[in-house]
């Protein structure tokens, strides 16, 4: 029978390797699913690997959905390196729009470009607020952040849902829970003529940049992830582990919070119930696949952004429904884990009553 | 007075989805291994469940899918969390993810579906006294077998042998290895069970508390289980006292608007998941406490000559 046999250090070649065969084995399941809809599966890969990338108006809007994807997986991956499983990113991704929203909505006509700035600012204070309720529960009183965080999504929702139809409902708005259209002012700056990429995209190409140097060049970056791997050691090094909790959930908590300003404030414009989009979940499985790498994150979250541009093609053109693409996510995810194992073992067939 | 027996049958059948599930999750935990993936084990039992009825007009196969979906994607969880020793939460993350997509896919022609109507589960003569007929005795069968699950189990874990070697697996697995019980086989049918009971709740969601099928339908009711087991101390009694309690948050915000409570109704309407956290934080509060009464090798993987 089929044996692991642990490997003294893990592998190089499987660390980079494994996220191409998890890709690898989805886009099988992919291929047999979509025969056994009965639509052609080439037909069916195209609309998730081809029709995203094959013109530069498709790869400007692959750049839109992965920038709030990257922003949010590079605040995770803290979380993650350092053994704090903030599962509850979707909720201060949309408490970081609620904020956002409300600064959006105090400007008019006459306000200048400036309101830009404290939008994201207001965003990336509510996610903290959110993520630190988290931080405060789990460092107070020990309660487990994995369901503190999640049910903390559930709390954000209701919020969203009482402003959009309660106090910020707008007035002309035809009795529809969403506040009116922020001003155009508020609309976080574009790069280009013709393409909905903001400088969203290159806070997140920042963001990369700055969580590689935190990771690798500081000593907080350092005493996080040894609270990570080996809490003991940590404690040995004298490195606070409430001191690791508090900065990892509050930097993912603001990376979440400025990827819902920059979303409200840029492609969607109002705050209606839909702000939530599953980001905050999508971007875990961008966060592992990745690698928890701030360069691994970037490919993951372009791929993830195939995913999701790929599952609305489908559903415009092939009549298959959105919800494929969280199929997808799920089954990278799994295979992702699985393949893992190669990392740290090796596969070994072993005869039965064998040495 | 009448309205308070309606609330507290509202609150049986309510808890009774919350019990059956965290019951399975609690066997789970007894042999040292955490499913994040129960939210998405309930709502593709639920999906599967409903579908059934629907195909077949039988709420028994309705069960029966959604036991054996549960069961299937709690098989899958197992293999990869006890054989490859992938890590427990990553990989119930990712069943819950790919259960909330799987079951919208597959459930979409589903949403508009209609079932047979529900029949009365009304107890003859017990079902008529005034107040307590109400309260008491018109559920359907599965919430009296619900009470009797958790008597099962306790006397299952606490006066069997067997139940003994399962809480000495999650207790202390190189003991157990080392007396000569298969350890991983042991883990993997508790994982199993517990999916099939996960699994027998989300049919019970769907085919007959709401009785529908909707995309995500069964809100957090998985995560709210997964607390109840640490709420409970990992004790069954006390899971099935904790399932009924949070039976009736979920129901006191009905009540609240019936009453004409003047909140607004998301307010209400975050009751429980506000009602989790609080408790959490209250039972958690002394770590000492929990940490007697944990399975000791809850989380962690046990690979025997490693």
């Amino acid at each position: 029978m089929l044996k692991l046999d642990a490997r003294a250090e893990p592998s190089r070649a499987w660390t980079y390797g494994s996220p191409l065969l998890a890709l690898l084995i989805t886009v099988l399941i992919g291929a047999l699913m979509f025969s056994a809809l009965g639509k052609d599966p080439l037909k069916g890969l195209e609309m998730f690997f081809w029709l995203p990338v094959h013109n530069a108006y498709a790869l400007g809007e692959l750049l839109v959905k992965a920038t709030p994807l990257l922003i949010i997986a590079l605040g995770l991956a803290v979380c993650f390196r350092s053994n704090v499983w903030n599962i509850g990113a979707e909720g201060q991704y949309i408490i970081g729009a609620i904020f956002a929203g409300g600064i959006a909505l105090l400007a008019d006509v006459g306000t200048g470009r400036w309101i830009v700035l404290p939008i994201l600012l207001a965003g990336v204070l509510g996610g903290m607020l959110w993520a630190g309720l988290t931080a405060l529960l789990r460092d107070r009183f020990h309660a487990n952040e994995i369901l503190v965080s999640l049910m903390l999504v559930y709390v954000a929702v209701q919020v969203l849902s009482y402003l959009v139809g309660g106090p910020w409902k707008d007035p002309m708005g035809f009795n529809f829970p969403q506040s009116k259209t922020f001003e155009a002012v508020t609309r976080i700056p574009r790069l280009f003529e013709g393409s909905r990429v903001s400088i969203g995209a290159l806070l997140a190409l920042l963001s990369v940049a700055g969580l590689w140097v935190f990771l690798f060049r500081t000593r907080a970056g350092l005493a996080l992830q040894v609270g990570g791997l080996a809490p003991a050691a940590a404690r040995y090094a004298g490195f606070s582990s409430r001191k690791s909790l508090w900065t990892a959930l509050l930097m993912s908590g603001g990376a979440a919070g400025l990827a819902g300003a920059l979303e409200v404030a840029g492609p969607i414009g109002q705050l209606t119930p839909y702000v939530p989009a599953g980001y905050g979940f999508a971007a875990i499985i961008v966060a592992f696949v990745g690698r928890l790498h701030p360069l691994g994150m970037v490919f993951s979250s372009i791929l993830m952004s195939m995913f999701y541009i790929g599952g609305e093609l489908a559903q415009s053109r092939l009549g298959l429904t959105k919800s494929l693409t969280g199929v997808f996510q799920g089954l990278l995810l799994f295979s992702l884990l699985a393949c893992d194992t190669l990392v740290n073992y090796r596969l070994k067939w072993q005869t039965r009553g064998g040495r | 007075m009448e309205s308070y027996a309606l609330l507290l049958g509202a609150t049986l059948n309510a808890g009774t989805v919350l019990a059956i599930a965290a019951l399975g999750l609690l066997i789970n935990e007894k042999v040292g291994i955490v499913n994040l993936g129960a939210e998405g084990m309930m709502l593709c039992a639920a999906m599967a469940g409903f579908a059934t009825v629907v195909v077949t007009g039988s709420d028994l196969m309705g069960f029966a899918a959604g036991m054996a979906v549960g069961a299937l994607l709690a098989a899958i969880f197992g293999v990869l969390v006890i054989w490859l020793n992938t890590n427990q939460y990553a990989t119930g993350l990712a069943l819950t993810l790919f259960g909330a997509g799987f079951s919208a896919f597959v459930g979409t022609g589903f949403v508009q579906a209609k079932i047979p109507a529900r029949a009365s589960f009304a107890i003859p003569g017990l079902a008529d006294i005034p107040w307590f007929g109400p309260a008491l005795f018109r559920h359907h069968p599965l919430v009296y077998l619900t009470v009797l699950l958790a008597l099962a189990l306790i006397w299952f874990m606490y006066r069997t042998r067997h139940g003994l070697v399962l809480r000495s697996v999650g207790e202390s697995p190189e003991s157990a290895h080392a007396l000569g019980y298969p350890v991983r086989l042991i883990r993997l049918l508790a994982v199993v069970l517990g999916g099939a009971l996960c699994g027998l709740a989300g049919a019970y969601l769907s085919v007959i508390y709401t009785p529908l099928w909707v995309e995500g339908m069964v809100a957090g009711k998985g995560w709210i289980a997964l607390a109840l087991t640490t709420f409970a101390t990992w004790r069954p009694a006390r899971v099935l006292l904790g399932a009924y309690l949070f039976g009736g948050v979920t129901m006191l915000q009905f009540h609240l608007q019936g009453i004409g409570v003047d909140v607004p109704p998301q307010f209400l309407s975050m009751l429980p998941y506000v009602a989790t956290i609080l408790v959490l934080a209250l039972i958690s509060r002394k770590p000492q406490w929990i940490r007697v009464n944990m399975p000791t090798s809850l989380g962690k993987p046990f690979y025997p000559g490693a």
